[in-house]
């Protein structure tokens, strides 16, 4: 039996939700990336699913893409969250507002 | 004949000597910056005088060096226009030139700026003998505003000087106005023609008869109005009424300057762009005849003034004045050969006047006539070239001046028109008063006792006692050779220039007038020997009668210029003060012109528009950042939360626009 594709549409929809919903609610840095995470990921989850539907490789490319980002992306962001943390010993980001206007 | 090498070096070799003086004056050429200048000069000397030999052998040349312009059907070439005008204001300036550069070598001697002065005599030369050889309106106008340009240099050459630095600034502003109206004139003759080549122009003239054009608003006859545009800028470079006001402050310039710019060349320009554009203004007898009008008011009115001023180089501007209106008055009246015949003598004359009086200021550190006197016997030989310009300037019969004046003043009697009349009779009262202003000068420099305190503080120390009075006179002295000398050259072409004019009726030939008719034409005029004879006697005696007259109360009874001072106060205070008119123009003009500086452009555009969009600009930046900052909370679930909900309305937009698009 096939899976059918709103399936996977409902998947990535909830892995997105769950996603946004954490980065808009937490407040610890390395819990916001995780959510960041799960938004790439579903997105992802969308694109094959679709690239596979469409029998078009692109959607297939576009997910390696991503990952590619998302892996940089990640050793960026940890490696700043690290240098944060050595300076204000906290990951919490409402102890981090220097950039207030 | 084509172009030869010599008369390209005509222009280019004050260019090099400028050059070389302007570059290398400061660090090598120095106190020694007269040579490369009068070598420079000196050789275009030499080359215009192969130039006259060429036009005298009958060739004309017009040839076209290269292009300087090339705009769609608009071409100008840098070109050169050899004929016998031409020939006739290179002779001119080249003589004068060479001349006053070698008395300047004296004159200057030791002054600071000594380089940039020979450096700017020259580039004045160099435009100079760009604006009377061009072979285009555009090269003349180059030249006109480049003669313009040294003009304002060398009057404010004394910089630090703030009358000086002043009256350069006037001379440059007040030729403003006259070069609007000359540069407007040049565009219509572009716009009417498609050309700015002389020969194109002045072959196709006679198509303008009877047209008009519509000129702000007013119908008006095309060659009248191109006629007096052009005449503007003549007005303006030769200081006719009503934009003479910045010859006589120009004497604040260096004595070899005035006599150079201020007499002999540049302000004839006026004269020689008269002359040129001859075909044009013959076709508007309307331009013609305030030509003659202007000039003969310009000569009445330069010529009263000059009768009282007591600066020694002032009454020699105004003499200028007034002679540069006789040569306006002749061209009014279709005798362009007779004015350019009074630019020849005149040139010489003047010069000398004004080298003489540079000699004489040089020696007692004055300009003021009521502080000099009795300097004859310490000068003799400034007095005795003096004494041949002043009867050469006022028409001693057998001088330069007798001839091209005589002739001016038959011309205007002859043209047997209502203006003619008109200024015939300002001619012959100005042929009154140039006597009587230029002997006075030299009878109150050169005569009677000395009337000045000389410089006690720099010769304090044999200033007693020395059996010459207190007055200190014997340290009065005649100038070095390297002055004299040009003197004299200058005293034979004031007496002998004239010679190449003498009319058939004294027994000459006209040559001159003959020379230029293929230029300029020749007028037709009417008269019999009998009326030539009336009016050269009238004019002669007239003239000998104001040199009498300024004898009796100079030298006979010195105490009555001063009573009739007194009499006619009013007279004399008009006079002195030059009939009001740099009072009325600073009424009329300047001070109407400070008020819109001062209240509106500085008070009220300056103030409110400019610094309003200059400080309101960051101010108004400013409120809104105020407002924005708070955006920037620092707290980055904000920003997430802006740019969830950023996202969440693109996507709305582009499903709500789906439709429509």
């Amino acid at each position: 039996m096939m899976v059918p594709l709103s399936w996977y549409m409902v998947l990535s929809l909830a892995v997105f939700t769950i996603g946004m919903m954490g980065f808009l609610s937490r407040k610890n840095v390395i819990i916001m990336f995780m959510s960041i995470e799960l938004m790439l990921n579903a997105v992802n989850i969308n694109l094959i699913s679709l690239s596979h539907y469409l029998q078009d490789l692109r959607g297939h490319i576009l997910a390696f893409f991503v990952i590619a980002v998302a892996a940089a992306e990640a050793a960026i962001g940890l490696a700043i969250v690290i240098a944060l943390f050595r300076n204000k010993a906290t990951a919490h980001v409402d102890e981090i507002n220097e950039m207030k206007g | 004949m084509e172009l030869q090498f010599y008369h390209v070096l005509i222009p280019l070799l004050p260019l090099i000597g400028f050059l070389i003086n302007i570059l290398l004056g400061k660090e090598v050429t120095r106190y020694q910056a007269h040579w490369p200048a009068i070598l420079a000069v000196g050789g275009s000397w030499i080359c215009s005088l192969l130039t006259l030999r060429d036009v005298l052998a009958g060739h004309v040349i017009d040839a076209d060096l290269y292009t300087w312009i090339l705009s769609g059907s608009f071409k100008v070439s840098v070109g050169f226009l050899l004929d016998p005008l031409t020939s006739v204001m290179l002779i001119v300036v080249t003589t004068c030139a060479t001349l006053i550069h070698i008395y300047a070598a004296g004159y200057m001697h030791g002054d600071t700026g000594y380089y940039r002065f020979f450096a700017y005599l020259n580039l004045f030369t160099f435009c100079m003998l760009m604006l009377v050889m061009g072979n285009n309106f555009l090269q003349l106008y180059f030249g006109w505003e480049g003669v313009g340009l040294c003009s304002y240099f060398l009057i404010g050459y004394y910089f630090d000087k703030k009358s000086a630095a002043d009256a350069g600034k006037k001379a440059f502003i007040v030729n403003r106005f006259g070069d609007f109206g000359f540069g407007i004139g040049v565009f219509m003759i572009f716009l009417t023609f498609g050309t700015l080549h002389y020969a194109d122009v002045f072959s196709n003239a006679s198509s303008m008869v009877g047209k008009t054009v519509n000129f702000l608003g007013m119908t008006v006859d095309l060659p009248t109005l191109i006629a007096l545009l052009l005449f503007c800028g003549a007005v303006g470079k030769s200081a006719q009424i009503p934009l003479h006001v910045w010859l006589p402050d120009a004497m604040e310039g260096p004595t070899p300057v005035s006599a150079l710019i201020h007499a002999a060349t540049m302000v004839t320009a006026g004269v020689f762009l008269v002359a040129r554009c001859s075909p044009i203004f013959n076709l508007s007898d309307v331009a013609l005849n305030v030509v003659a009008v202007i000039g003969a008011l310009t000569m009445f009115f330069a010529s009263t003034i000059a009768l009282v001023q007591n600066d020694i180089k002032r009454v020699i501007a105004y003499s200028t004045c007034s002679h540069l209106g006789y040569m306006f008055l002749a061209c009014g009246v279709g005798a362009y050969a007779a004015g350019i015949f009074h630019l020849y003598t005149h040139a010489f004359f003047k010069a000398l006047l004004f080298l003489a009086a540079g000699s004489v200021i040089h020696a007692v550190h004055t300009n003021n006539i009521q502080e000099m006197g009795g300097l004859k016997k310490y000068m003799p030989v400034t007095y005795a070239v003096f004494l041949i310009a002043g009867l050469s300037a006022m028409g001693f019969p057998g001088l330069s001046g007798f001839f091209s004046k005589d002739e001016i003043i038959w011309s205007a009697y002859a043209s047997h028109s209502a203006v003619g009349k008109f200024v015939w009779v300002l001619a012959v009262s100005g042929a009154f008063f140039t006597p009587f202003y230029t002997f006075r000068v030299i009878f109150l420099t050169f005569h009677g006792e000395h009337r000045g305190v000389h410089h006690k503080e720099e010769h304090g120390h044999s200033a007693h006692g020395s059996g010459h009075g207190s007055h200190g006179e014997h340290h009065i002295h005649e100038s070095p050779k390297v002055m004299t000398v040009p003197l004299m050259f200058l005293a034979v072409g004031a007496v002998a220039a004239g010679w190449f004019g003498i009319p058939p009726i004294l027994g000459g030939g006209a040559h001159f007038a003959h020379f230029l008719e293929p230029v300029v034409g020749h007028p037709e005029f009417h008269g019999t020997h009998a009326e030539e004879w009336a009016v050269m006697g009238l004019s002669t005696m007239l003239a000998l009668t104001g040199l009498a007259l300024a004898a009796f109360m100079y030298l006979r009874k010195s105490e009555l210029p001063v009573k009739l001072g007194r009499a006619f106060s009013v007279v004399y205070k008009t006079l002195y003060n030059k009939y009001y008119i740099d009072e009325l123009y600073n009424f009329l003009f300047i001070q109407p012109t400070l008020w819109v500086a001062r209240k509106i452009l500085v008070g009220f555009t300056d103030a409110k528009i400019i610094e309003g969009v200059v400080n309101g600009v960051p101010r108004t930046i400013g409120i809104f950042s105020q407002v924005f900052r708070k955006i920037q909370s620092g707290i980055t679930n904000n920003y997430a939360i802006f740019m969830a909900a950023g996202a969440v309305f693109i996507i709305a937009l582009a499903i709500l626009l789906r439709g429509s698009l």
